[in-house]
């Protein structure tokens, strides 16, 4: 790649910092330039994030089927699975994993496990118990 | 407090980390000299680890590998700690800024505030410089970044804390004493880093280096049939982005590895590293004309099994490339 060649389309970069490419000079030497991105990576993540909304809405629609709980939606909104939210509350995988999948064992759950997945998860107890998203 | 630590930006956030942390100790190397001598340029895919649901492809060694290597080649004494406990974590850190030495953090980049949200997934193997304190906020030097940021202690702890794979569990690691290193130690850096990276490329069985390049050429040949566009297209954005992203100098290192080899002709005149560069760049310049080809593929425009066949087609020349490169490297007589 030359250095005129480095492209400049727009990023989710773009209004944070332009990233670094390695690319040749006009004598054919090994220089660096910035890049605001590449449409191509561009499309290459839009189409992962689109991917992760068809997720949370086919978790929503479990959700209303019953056959998720509340605590799923947060999760794929967070880009977790049921590991690493067992990981970043505290509680077990097993458990954690009859909280997402069973709304009667979700419904009785202590104000203390709430807390603990409202912190992991970055939202309050409310938006747990009282969830009108579904 | 602030320790007279430079930023310089750099492709990758290891080589950057490394590359700028050697220099406040007196060692000027390039981040393509670092990632050279680290032996960085890799290729590995594992069809069985998937990543956000699509296979995992990586063209970098483990994680922490770069400044390991270099280190220890050039007898740089350091210090790798975890912690158990947010405080200790702390507590030490601003032991070292008091100190006035700048240590590098194995970070997670979810909680990273700093970072466009669109970037922000589970990935734990970031590198950032941690060079001073200001209050309750610390400088950070993000070797990614065009300049020096600063985040806030609470925020530092929670990346310092990321949970999952690679978690970095508050790691802090910081050379101790760099001691003089002639330009022939360098020169003996170069040929180690060549040769490390070519016993990799050229290892045997199917997934990893210029086999593991062929494999995935195979892979993508039967993407539409196997998984149909939908999920070929996610696959493909999936591979372009490991080979992409920020971190990679573009080209998936190819470029970077080229720029080594033409700066390391500067220390080992020996025509064959330039020759060598060039069948990099080449490389570098096919592996992002596969890019381009994949992207027409998952934007939907056109998903025809020729538009398959033709990206495949250019990841093989990239193998064929790479194999005469990586063979040339493990014989080279310097």
């Amino acid at each position: 790649m030359k250095k005129d060649e480095i492209p400049q389309d727009y990023s989710a970069l773009v209004n944070h910092f332009r990233e670094l490419c390695y690319a040749k000079d006009q004598d054919g030497k090994y220089t660096t330039g910035l890049s605001t991105g590449w449409e191509v990576k561009t499309v290459a993540l839009e189409q992962a994030w689109e991917e992760i909304k068809l997720r949370i809405e086919e978790t929503l629609e479990e959700i209303r089927k019953g056959h998720k709980t509340p605590l799923a939606y947060f999760m794929e909104l967070r880009l977790m699975d049921s590991k690493l939210l067992s990981k970043y509350a505290g509680i077990w995988h097993f458990k954690v994993k009859r909280h997402l999948n069973k709304p009667e064992v979700f419904r009785k759950l202590d104000s203390k496990t709430i807390q603990k997945y409202a912190q992991a998860l970055d939202i309050t107890a409310e938006d747990l118990t009282q969830f009108n998203k579904a | 407090m602030k320790t007279n630590f430079e930023h310089h930006q750099a492709a990758h956030c290891e080589n950057g980390v490394t590359s700028n942390l050697f220099q406040f100790y007196g060692l000027n190397l390039s981040e393509p000299m670092v990632f050279g001598i680290g032996g960085g340029i890799f290729f590995m895919h594992l069809p069985f680890i998937k990543v956000n649901n699509a296979p995992g492809t990586t063209f970098r060694p483990m994680p922490g590998t770069i400044f390991k290597r270099n280190a220890s080649y050039f007898g740089i004494k350091y210090k790798r700690l975890t912690f158990n406990s947010p405080e200790k974590a702390q507590k030490k850190l601003d032991e070292m800024l008091e100190q006035g030495k700048p240590v590098g953090l194995q970070v997670g980049v979810f909680h990273l505030p700093y970072f466009p949200v669109e970037y922000r997934f589970h990935f734990n193997a970031h590198n950032i410089v941690v060079f001073g304190k200001e209050g309750n906020s610390y400088l950070i030097s993000d070797p990614v970044m065009e300049t020096t940021t600063t985040i806030t202690e609470e925020e530092l702890t929670r990346v310092r804390f990321a949970k999952g794979a690679f978690a970095p569990k508050g790691q802090m690691y910081y050379p101790e004493s760099i001691p003089h290193i002639s330009d022939d130690k360098i020169r003996g850096g170069i040929k180690k880093g060549i040769k490390h990276s070519a016993f990799f490329m050229n290892a045997p069985g199917p997934i990893i280096g210029v086999n593991g390049i062929r494999y995935i050429s195979k892979k993508v040949r039967g993407y539409k049939e196997k998984l149909g566009d939908r999920k070929a297209g996610l696959y493909l954005g999936q591979l372009v982005r490991m080979q992409e992203e920020i971190g990679t100098g573009g080209g998936g290192f190819r470029y970077l590895h080229a720029a080594f080899l033409e700066e390391a002709y500067g220390y080992i005149p020996n025509e064959d590293l330039l020759r060598l560069s060039e069948q990099f760049t080449k490389s570098g310049d096919l592996w992002r004309q596969f890019a381009s080809q994949a992207a027409a593929i998952y934007r939907g425009r056109i998903t025809t099994q020729e538009a398959f066949d033709q990206a495949a087609d250019i990841l093989l020349e990239v193998a064929e490339i790479e194999k005469q490169a990586f063979r040339k490297s493990a014989k080279l007589k310097f």
